[in-house]
């Protein structure tokens, strides 16, 4: 059955110019009060594909279906779709009250039910003491919650949210994502959002697109993208601090990195037969799979390793230890990663972080003993960029 | 500080004065007697108001003035209309061509308007516009455009783009887009355009004295020309003074009307926290 706000993207493209596709080949469904998320660096081209769903942009190949209706050539007004803008685009000429009424004005709505709908929408929005003011008149906040209002106020299809919070300072942000979180839930209303804030991505949505250069990397839910990135773009995008790529040669069924051998797991092992023995790889581990040795008890499968630390910072809950290997990984698909994940000063260094416990007693140029599972490492081809596996 | 206010403060004196002063010394003429008219004094020994009463009854003003009312009024009417439209298709749409029609706009606009008046004098004759409204509604609005265009094209692009996406999203048409939120929010410009160009169609002579030859059409510029004394050795000095200052009351109220609407900052708080 199709869903009633179903959004399918059928080998989506866009070009401006014949040669230079903005989007390729995007397929995607989107299902029925979902929570979707596109997320890449800028210019990945997430909001095109957004403005595309829209209505705002022509799609120059593929269908894009809603509802189980093909809405390529139907212009955005009649898709019934609404959406926040990064800038909130709140009309200035009109009261909050006329801002949120709006769209049921257009829609020629009898004038005592816009009055309701308004007033129950600012309701659940807190705008209830502002509807007589003007946007020049709200904080930043308070706008954001204004172009929500007029988005939820005529009960579209879908939400589009363009990088609503991408103006609000962090604390409003964190607020917002919560408030936005609960909304889309009891809204029940299908709702692609985009940005470029990894963190957003991996709080609200129930799967996320990461796009780089019009394409889509990875298509998956949070945890997907967390535990088995597809790629060396997706670990490095997705997590913060981002992920630690290290130069590795396999050889002999081990991994030989700057932090020592590694042992290779059965199943990688097989699924490496078919290719030549020796083969270099980029290892991938996240700063939070490492911790101070002295916290992880008497637990044995982990693997251990000294050396001096380069920085300590501590960020209360945890602390970040850096560390600073002999040797760079030297890979062009991390380079390019590193240059768009703007990461690049750490993966040249061929630095480290490690995330431990605040109790840990490390020191700027101490000796620190530090250990993780290998379940949480990860292999990665460095040519192509894709995962290979687990480590074990 | 003080002292650049004090410069800035002599200056402005200085430009005010040199403004306001002729208008002035017009309104004292305008007001003396026949007798005390040549006197030089700045302030009217005499007062009277028969000048602005013989202006309408001997000088047969209101025709004229009406003509100038109705004429200014509908070229700068049709030059908002067409120069809104024109100004949002240049600010907005990327068609081909676009600056150079905007160069072109403003060419007509610098093109020196008295190597026109004669073939205007000749085609509006062979059509048959020669002396009537229409006759100078034209080329009022040709001139008017440019300045039109110009002035909104700036205002247009002002505007937060994302506000007409806003608007399609809401479910407006473009044209409910274009009317409820873009104008609204150009009015500024809308109405700093239509003031100049109805300035500029009020003021003009040129046109008006060579392209009518009656009072059918003849403009309020056109008719003070015209004025004569009571008799040949009298001079019309007060009677022009006070059609001039007739003259210049429409143009006052038409600016003190629209002045609270030029204001800006009308777009504060559109987009971003």
């Amino acid at each position: 059955m199709i869903g009633v706000a179903e959004i399918v993207l059928d080998g989506i493209s866009k070009w401006y110019r014949r040669d230079e596709p903005v989007i390729r080949d995007i397929d995607l469904t989107i299902a029925d009060e979902e929570f979707l998320i596109l997320v890449g660096p800028s210019g990945c081209g997430k909001s095109t594909l957004l403005n595309m769903i829209a209505g705002l942009e022509n799609i120059s190949s593929g269908e894009l279906r809603i509802a189980g209706r093909r809405v390529n050539e139907t212009p955005p007004q009649e898709r019934n779709i609404a959406m926040v803008f990064q800038s909130y685009a709140l009309y200035p000429h009109m009261s909050v009250r006329e801002n949120i009424a709006f769209p049921l004005n257009i829609a020629k709505m009898p004038k005592n039910e816009i009055q309701d709908k308004v007033e129950h929408a600012a309701e659940i929005l807190e705008l209830s003491g502002l509807l007589d003011r003007r946007p020049g008149e709200l904080s930043g906040g308070q706008r954001q919650r204004v172009a929500m209002g007029r988005a939820i106020v005529r009960e579209p299809k879908a939400f589009l949210m363009d990088e609503p919070l991408s103006n609000l300072d962090a604390k409003l942000r964190a607020q917002m994502r919560t408030s936005i979180s609960r909304l889309q839930k009891s809204l029940a209303t299908t709702t692609v959002y985009v940005t470029h804030d990894q963190t957003e991505a991996m709080t609200l949505g129930d799967r996320i697109v990461v796009l780089r250069d019009g394409i889509a990397q990875q298509i998956g839910s949070p945890a997907d993208l967390y535990e088995r990135p597809a790629n060396l773009f997706v670990a490095g995008f997705i997590g913060s601090p981002t992920m630690n790529f290290l130069p590795g040669r396999l050889t002999e069924g081990k991994v030989r990195t700057a932090i020592g051998g590694l042992p290779l797991g059965d199943e990688i092992r097989r699924e490496l037969e078919s290719g030549n023995a020796d083969r270099d790889v980029i290892v991938g581990l996240r700063p939070e799979a490492f911790e101070d040795d002295r916290f992880t008890g008497s637990d044995t499968g982990r693997f251990t390793f000294t050396d001096d630390v380069d920085i300590v910072e501590s960020l209360g809950a945890v602390k970040l230890a850096y560390f600073n290997l002999a040797e760079p990984p030297r890979s062009a698909q991390l380079a390019s990663v590193a240059e768009v994940t703007g990461a690049a000063d750490r993966f040249g260094t061929a630095q480290l972080v490690a995330q431990i416990d605040a109790r840990s007693s490390a020191r700027e140029g101490g000796d620190l003993r530090v250990s993780f599972d290998p379940h949480d490492a990860l292999l990665f081809d460095p040519d192509t960029g894709n995962r290979i596996g687990h480590l074990v | 500080m003080t002292r650049s206010r004090i410069q800035w403060g002599v200056l402005d004196f200085v430009v005010v004065a040199f403004a306001l002063i002729p208008v002035l010394w017009l309104v004292s003429l305008s007001l003396k007697t026949p007798a005390t008219i040549a006197d030089g004094g700045f302030i009217p020994t005499e007062w009277t108001f028969d000048n602005y009463v013989n202006v309408f009854t001997e000088g047969g003003f209101l025709r004229p003035l009406v003509n100038s009312i109705g004429i200014a009024g509908l070229a700068t009417l049709i030059a908002i209309v067409l120069g809104t439209f024109a100004a949002y298709a240049i600010a907005r749409l990327n068609f081909p061509g676009r600056s150079i029609m905007l160069g072109a706009a403003l060419l007509v606009a610098m093109f020196p308007q008295v190597s026109l008046v004669t073939p205007l004098f000749n085609i509006e004759r062979a059509l048959g516009l020669f002396n009537t409204w229409p006759g100078l509604i034209l080329p009022y609005v040709t001139f008017a455009l440019p300045l039109t265009i110009y002035t909104m094209s700036t205002f247009f692009r002002e505007i937060p783009w994302e506000l007409e996406k806003a608007a399609k999203m809401d479910g407006a048409s473009s044209f409910q887009a274009f009317r409820k939120v873009i104008v609204p929010l150009a009015a500024p410009g809308v109405v700093t355009a239509a003031v100049l160009a109805f300035i500029q169609s009020w003021n003009d002579f040129l046109f008006a004295i060579s392209l009518t030859s009656s009072e059918r059409s003849r403009t309020a510029p056109a008719a003070i020309s015209y004025f004569t004394g009571s008799s040949q050795f009298e001079d019309p000095t007060g009677s022009v003074s006070a059609a001039a200052v007739i003259v210049t009351i429409p143009i006052v109220i038409f600016v003190l009307i629209f002045q609270r609407r030029i204001v800006s900052g009308l777009t504060a708080g559109a987009v971003k926290g």
